[in-house]
């Protein structure tokens, strides 16, 4: 929300100590600032102040003279030089305490069964404004619940009506179907009828709200007590963005994930796909033991020897969604030049000119906080609340940078919401999609271009043109609208900080390439002296696809490993942590293996090549080990190990024999891959740590630690070791509360809600304190030239496309539970135009042939599409979506089929759905 | 000289005078200067000078607020006027009066306000309930649209003015005019802070004046017959005149316009013809639900804003509510009680669940169950939901009543405890 | 660019079946009057109410459809004022004013003999579907109290009114 560019400070007197505090600012958030413990509810470090709950009033007088003072809410008044507060004046703490008691004269006072219970910030609240003594004896006012889905509970009888889940869900997130209901203390926070809420940022609420209102259903279902949770700085493994994240275990199970502050990155929020799509890891087939192809289990050492036995032959075919040590432990044990990528050919494209661009000097690709800062976006062929929804998230509020320059014009403070949003009104900076429909960003967007892929990449080559003569120019305005292209490139070579979009999501490199074009236009366009590098931000698919894209060699693609195979070049195939069927033609993929000598799988659940391997080793998951990841601005992170697997699985990079230690692995990644020369920095100084002492994963008040395997050993084990990191498997050790790049779940004194992050910031919403983890990769090199426009494609036939989906389309978290709660069927969308011309209703099967393969899926009669495109969304159905090439045709399959598709679409969320729907 | 423009033209037993007879006695002689070339800083001027404090509740100087309104070519072009016709206000009925009685009046004032603020479009916010007001409203407005006082151009100035005539879903925190605009945006009717004010950032985010009806309908005769009449009328330290109106057990309850200053006691007894027989005047709110009881030991005092305030109550609306000696104050509290808890918003925590508390005492007390505790906790809650506490001014309203009578009330509270019943009832 | 357009199902056709043309020139109308879809939203609200007695949930979709709001702010909206009926009214609503003149006035012994004669309390309709009662803060009539509203019609000094003569004209004349 704020800028971190220089602030003015500005003297004032609290509870008559001088304070140096930020001049644009209000009382609440610099006393937080400070350190100072005020009570407040409805403000959010994030979304600013509306002074409803009127929690933290404060004391303030008007001159040294002035001996009564007013009481005025913090979070309300701004910094004023010299200004004179006191929190602690007797009527302020006061009244306080009696808003507290206000607060809780309907809640229900069940914090033994409610979900929030010690991390409740309303408990904190109560304490800290010293209401312990209960005075109303009357009829309380109750409500009943919604139901919301399958990932969020409602418990309305504990609301304190802060209005804080409506302002993030609605006014910061964009949701529709959340909106305070009734009036006075019947107010009600709910939809206009039970149902799942749509907003891919629902879960969030869990986090927002400061009482158990919505809480995280899953979580629920199999609770503990932050306290009882083992825990450790995690990095959500759902998309390419890279989110900070806080999971939770206890008894072995991954029992629920939580944002984890970065002020670069997810700031305080995260996706639902990030929140609740990690089930998978308690997976009831999760990959237990060594197994040949029989399926007979090995004992891990025979089965290690295997692999390097077979090594010496073989090719591996690495994993962006692998860590980069066991990526470069494989790398390392069949040597760089028999190791692979695992990226589909098209992906492949996409990440190749994305780590180009990523080393332009003329780019810089922002991170969060900065694209959020931007004043005019284009985003190219991404459907980012899909591929990356924290992005999406970004973008939203990057439109409202104009509504921040409206409210300077009218002396209207940044944190002042209510009055922003009021004077804004649908005042937004310019947002532009190029997209093959609607999406989910439409609602804040200037203008949609819509077209097929090909089509858009060659409307974005016009563009660039448009920008800048130099860029070449696409015949005939690219089929675009030249008054609508025209206004895009004035809009975007007017703003001060520009920003274009686009990343690997569907797979079109010309899209990329148009993006550049783009972006180096309105780069030459700044003049001499303005030569700042253009935000580009490229987003990567999986959450270490760059890092296994700076692990390979350019000519090591997964097309030519299969093809090495399959022409007996190679004998042996090592796959890390990849089902190829995903990412190739089928019948090659078959092709490749079937040639195969020995294949070697090392994965976490069963899937299409696993079983097809000879030999499969079960691997760690995200949360049972630890790795570092590489993701779209090349910022690398480290992901530790937040609890133990009790099976064979190990971290790959254990498998290859390689390396003893994490630590000796990631070291000799970084030595022996140039880009990844600064990974070393992800990991933290631990050299404060008392007598080089550990931090505990387990906090203070952890219990049951001698019960919790009492029923099979009533002796105590031995507390477990971990020799690879600076945690321990323990409560001992002095907690992470003074280095910030080591904690997962802040506390300190009086807070244990998540709103204690703020005592680990020196100012809100900025760095914690000693920084935050990540080492930014990549080096700026050459620059680059413009790209040539490709030639217009003759070819007939429905151009195909990828659809993403949030749930759904990544491949771990749709085999999590809740996600397929919330999963669609595969289906393919098309226009009504195709559809009528096909025969083709909504919902009905739908055969898609294509070169090599014909698939049958749901149709998915969309309003807004182009005619010319089919979007294909292969959900968990096992569909051979590379087969089909580049063009399709469609006919009606038979009435059976769509039979077989049960999951239907009903869980679509989708603006444009046409008729039938 | 007209000694009531404000009700010179009523008379309840015919319709209001049409345009043409409301023309006939120097109606829209405001617009008819601003048509020969009067600027809208003339206007401001002379609505400064008048004195005129807005007849809303506040008394806030209705000039003054005008000039904060952002003029020039720097300022946003689009601005709004709307008049507050919410009238919801426990024991106020002088806006319907005037409404009902000489609806031209009220649209010549708005045009002269629109001008003066450079306002092109205007807003009625008229209470839901009020269907007479509404119908007779509409015929006049559509009258004025006729005859080119309303629409483009009018009368050749350049100057353009269309009033809507919205009709409330009905709350009466739709009348406090932050709450209002929100309401007429359509969404739910929640105050909003303040700054920025209206006149900076008001409906859909543009300056924005709200004014009260009456407050509107003083400004016709102050651009007819000038200042120095108008500073006249009075017969106190503010100018003008004031309805003034009396309910309650009196012998002839109503609502009369009087120069401000005039006593209340000859409000009381010579208008409203004292108390009805066998009763006594115990208390009475000077200006509806929301102000202070007075007493009768303070019916010398005269109708002026600082008279009023002076005994710790405030003018406001200027209609009174007379509580008699047979009526149970802790009853009447009460009843306001749940008034205020029933229309709170629901947006601030005092307001929002310190009143609901608050009733559910007063149903107490009630039932016979009345309590010391209890009783503490109403004086807790005075000072808890006092000015500058809550989000808007509805809870500050509620305490008014509230604080006062447990001051002057006290015994009848006690004798509630005492006797576990409402003393009052047979 | 090749985009149907046209074929859109919008979601306006939709809601389109289910207003009535009267009911969609008179929201039209409102449109013409307020500068933002939201405004038009709660017109469009009372509009259905005028013309249907209540807003039903199929109501508040499809008025929240065709103007292309979001459902749940509008229901909002709807739940928050208190002349907009969220569950089926009688043909006549009572407005019943309870606020402090009508109350020393006696508007309860009032009111009870109103409940008396229609037998229903505040909240309920009678069972001829003619009445519907409920209360009401101040009406602004509080030298003539106690007042109530029967549909749009003010009615004055109840406490020496011949309610029975009152309802009966609402029941015969207005079916
Ligand atoms: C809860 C509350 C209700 C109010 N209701 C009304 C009302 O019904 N009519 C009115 O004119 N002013 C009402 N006001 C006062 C307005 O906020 C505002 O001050 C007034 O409309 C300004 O007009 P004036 O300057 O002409 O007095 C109310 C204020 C509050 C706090
Ligand atoms: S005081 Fe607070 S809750 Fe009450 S009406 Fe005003 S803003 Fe709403
Ligand atoms: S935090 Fe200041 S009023 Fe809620």
């Amino acid at each position: 929300m704020t800028t971190m560019t220089e602030k003015t400070k500005v003297e004032i007197i609290i509870d008559d100590v001088a304070y140096q505090v930020n001049a644009d600012s209000n009382l609440l958030q610099e006393c937080l600032s400070l350190g100072l413990d005020l009570p407040y509810f409805c403000w959010h470090p994030c979304m600013g102040s509306v002074g409803a709950c009127r929690q933290c009033a404060v004391k303030q007088y008007r001159n040294e003279e002035d001996q009564d003072g007013l009481l005025t809410m913090a979070c309300m008044t701004p910094v004023q030089p010299g200004a004179r507060i006191s929190i602690a004046d007797p009527q302020a703490v006061d009244f306080r305490a009696g808003v507290i008691e206000s607060l809780m004269i309907s809640h229900p006072h069940d914090c033994p069964v409610c979900e929030e219970g010690g991390e409740c910030h309303l408990q904190d609240m109560t304490l800290m404004s010293g209401h312990n003594y209960r005075r109303y004896d009357k009829k309380k006012v109750t409500h009943r619940n919604q139901y919301l889905g399958p990932f969020i509970n409602h418990e309305m009888n504990r609301c304190i009506t802060c209005y804080r889940c409506v302002r993030f869900y609605s006014e910061y997130a964009g949701g529709v179907d959340l909106a305070a209901q009734a009036a006075h203390h019947h107010t009600y926070f709910g939809r206009h009828e039970e149902g799942a809420l749509e907003s891919e940022f629902s879960g969030n609420l869990v986090e927002v709200c400061p009482t158990g209102v919505f809480t995280d259903k899953i979580f629920s279902e199999r609770y503990s007590r932050k306290w009882d949770l083992q825990t450790a700085p995690s990095i959500c493994t759902g998309c390419g963005v890279g989110c900070n994240t806080a999971p939770g275990e206890r008894y072995g199970e991954l029992r629920r994930i939580v944002n984890r502050y970065h002020s670069e990155l997810n700031g305080y929020f995260i996706c639902d796909r990030g929140r609740f799509g990690t089930g998978y890891v308690n997976h009831a087939e999760r990959l237990q033991q060594p197994q040949d192809a029989e399926g007979k289990t090995l004992d891990a050492e025979t089965a290690a020897a295997r692999l390097r036995e077979i090594a010496g032959k073989a090719i591996a075919i690495g994993s962006p969604r692998a860590g980069n040590e066991a990526n470069h432990a494989l790398r390392k044990l069949v040597g760089e030049a028999n190791f692979h990528g695992g990226f589909s050919a098209a992906e492949q494209a996409c990440m190749d000119e994305i780590v180009a661009f990523a080393g332009d000097p003329a780019f810089h690709n922002p991170s969060i906080r900065e694209i959020e800062q931007a004043d005019a976006v284009l985003v190219l062929g991404e459907d980012v609340t899909n591929t990356a929804p924290r992005i999406a998230l970004a973008l939203r509020q990057s439109v409202r940078n104009r509504a921040y320059e409206l409210a300077d014009s009218a002396r209207i403070p940044h944190w002042q919401d209510a009055a922003v949003r009021e004077i804004a009104q649908h005042e937004r900076s310019p947002l532009y999609l190029f997209a093959t429909g609607a999406t989910r960003l439409d609602d804040v967007a200037e203008a949609s271009v819509i077209d097929t892929p090909s089509g858009l990449a060659r409307q974005a080559f016009a563009l660039a043109h448009r920008i800048h003569a130099d860029a070449p120019a696409a015949s005939g305005d690219g089929g675009g609208n030249a008054a609508q292209l025209d206004q895009i490139a004035e809009q975007l070579a007017a703003a001060k900080r520009p920003l274009i979009v686009a990343g690997a999501g569907n797979g079109q490199v010309e899209l990329i390439r148009a993006a550049g074009n783009i972006a180096r236009a309105l780069h030459k366009r700044r003049g001499n002296g303005e030569r700042k590098p253009l935000d580009l931000c490229l987003l990567t698919g999986e959450v270490n696809s760059m890092g296994l894209h700076l692990l390979i060699r350019p000519e090591n693609s997964l097309e030519a490993a299969l093809e090495k195979l399959a022409s007996g070049e190679a004998e042996n195939l090592i796959v890390l942590e990849n089902d190829l069927y995903r990412r190739a033609p089928h019948a090659r993929v078959d092709a490749a293996l079937n040639t195969a000598r020995t294949t070697v799988a090392l994965d976490l659940l069963p899937n299409r090549t696993t079983a097809k391997a000879d030999l499969v080793l079960p691997v760690t998951a995200f949360s049972e080990q630890q790795a570092t990841y590489v993701n779209y601005e090349g910022r690398a992170q480290l992901a530790w190990q937040v609890h133990r697997n009790h099976s064979a699985a190990r971290p790959a990079w254990q498998w290859t024999g390689e390396f003893a230690h994490f630590r000796e692995a990631l070291h000799d990644c970084a030595v022996s891959a140039p880009a990844m020369a600064r990974l070393v920095e992800v990991l933290p100084d631990t050299s404060h740590l008392p007598g080089g002492g550990k931090l505990p994963r387990q906090p203070e008040r952890y219990s049951g630690r001698t019960a919790m395997k009492a029923n099979l050993n009533v002796h105590e084990p031995k507390q477990a070791q971990d020799p690879d990191s600076a945690l321990a498997f323990s409560m001992e050790g002095v907690p992470a509360r003074r280095d910030a790049t080591l904690l997962a779940s802040p506390w300190a004194p009086q807070w244990n809600s998540n709103q204690s992050i703020s005592k680990f910031q020196d100012e809100i919403n900025g760095p914690l304190r000693q920084g935050h983890g990540g080492a930014l990769l990549l080096e700026r090199g050459a620059g680059g030239g413009f790209h040539p426009v490709p030639e217009a494609d003759e070819a007939t036939g429905i151009e195909l496309t990828p659809a993403r989906q949030i749930f759904g389309s990544e491949e771990l978290s749709a085999r999590s539970e809740a996600i397929r709660k919330r999963m669609s069927d595969a289906y393919v969308a098309i226009s009504p135009g195709i559809a009528a011309g096909h025969g083709l209703t909504h919902g009905a099967a739908v055969s898609v042939r294509g070169e090599d393969a014909s698939i049958t899926v749901l149709a998915c009669v969309r309003g807004s599409m182009p005619s010319g495109v089919a979007a294909l969304h292969a959900s968990d159905r096992e569909i051979d979506f590379h087969g089909l090439g580049a063009r399709v045709s469609l006919a009606p399959a038979a009435g059976d089929a769509a039979v077989a598709l049960d999951r239907g679409l009903g869980e679509l969320i989708v603006s444009d759905l046409a008729q039938g729907s | 000289m007209v000694s009531n423009p404000l009700t010179r033209n009523i008379d309840l037993s015919r319709p209001p005078f049409d345009l043409a007879a409301y023309e006939a006695v120097d109606g829209y002689r405001g617009l008819r200067e601003i048509a020969r070339g009067l600027e809208p800083s003339d206007v401001l001027d002379k609505v400064k000078d008048s004195g005129l404090k807005g007849r809303g509740g506040a008394g806030f100087p209705t000039g003054l607020k005008w000039s904060f309104v952002p003029m020039g070519d720097d300022a946003p072009k689009q601005k709004y006027f709307v008049v507050n016709a919410d009238e919801m206000e426990p024991g106020t009925f002088k806006d319907r009066l005037l409404m009902e009685g000489d609806p031209h009046l009220l649209i010549d004032g708005m045009i002269i306000a629109s001008y003066a603020i450079q306002a092109n479009t205007a807003y009625i916010f008229l209470r839901g309930e009020y269907t007479e007001s509404e119908r007779i409203l509409r015929k006049a407005l559509a009258e004025a649209r006729e005859r080119g006082y309303l629409g483009n151009n009018i009368l050749d100035t350049g100057f353009d003015l269309e009033i809507i005539l919205h009709t409330s879903a009905g709350r009466y925190i739709c009348g406090e005019e932050t709450a209002l605009l929100n309401a007429l945006e359509g969404k739910r009717a929640n105050p909003r802070a303040k700054p920025p004010f209206p006149q900076v950032s008001g409906l859909w985010g543009k300056p924005t004046i709200v004014n009260n009806v009456e407050t509107v309908c003083n400004l016709p005769g102050i651009m007819a017959w000038g200042i120095d009449w108008y500073r006249g009328l009075t017969k106190g330290n503010d100018h003008g005149t004031k309805l003034f109106g009396v309910s309650g057990k009196v012998r002839s309850p109503g609502c009369w316009e009087l120069p401000l200053g005039t006593p209340i006691r000859e409000l009381m007894e010579v208008y409203a013809g004292g108390m009805r027989d066998g009763l006594e005047l115990k208390g009475f709110l000077p200006g509806g639900g929301s102000t202070d009881f007075m007493l009768p030991e303070h019916l010398d005092l005269n109708l002026d804003y600082d008279d009023i305030a002076g005994a710790g109550s405030r003018l406001a609306t200027g209609t009174m509510i007379v509580l008699d000696s047979q009526t149970c104050p802790v009853g009447m509290i009460g009843n306001l009680m749940t008034f205020f808890s029933h229309e709170s918003c629901g947006y601030c925590t005092p307001c929002r669940d310190g009143l609901p508390w608050v009733n559910e005492i007063f149903r107490a007390f009630e039932a016979g169950k009345g309590s010391h505790r209890d009783l503490a906790i109403l004086e807790e809650h005075v000072d808890y939901l006092g000015p500058g506490k809550t989000f808007c001014a509805l809870a500050p309203g509620a305490t008014a009543p509230l604080g006062s009578g447990l001051r002057y009330f006290r015994e009848d509270f006690e004798r509630h405890i005492s006797e576990q019943r409402c003393p009052y009832k047979q | 660019m090749n985009t149907e357009e046209n074929q859109l199902i919008a979601s306006t056709t939709v809601a389109a079946d289910y207003l009535r043309e009267t009911e969609i020139a008179e929201i039209e109308h409102e449109r013409t009057l307020y500068p933002d879809a939201r405004a038009v939203g709660l017109e469009a609200l009372k509009i259905v109410q005028k013309h249907r007695g209540w807003v039903s949930d199929e109501s508040l979709r499809a008025v929240a459809e065709y103007l292309r709001l979001p459902i749940a702010e509008l229901e909002g909206v709807a739940t928050f004022f208190n002349l907009i009926y969220r569950r089926p009214v009688g043909r006549n609503v009572i407005l019943y004013c309870n606020s402090v003149s009508c109350w020393i006035m006696g508007c309860e012994q009032v009111k009870d003999k109103i409940a008396g004669e229609l037998g229903i309390d505040f909240g309920e309709t009678t069972t001829d579907g003619n009445f519907t009662l409920i209360p009401v803060p101040c009406l602004g009539d509080c030298d003539r109290a106690p007042v109530m509203m029967v549909g749009p019609d003010q009615h004055r000094n109840l406490d020496r009114a011949d309610l029975g003569a009152i309802f009966a004209q609402y029941r015969k004349g207005k079916e």
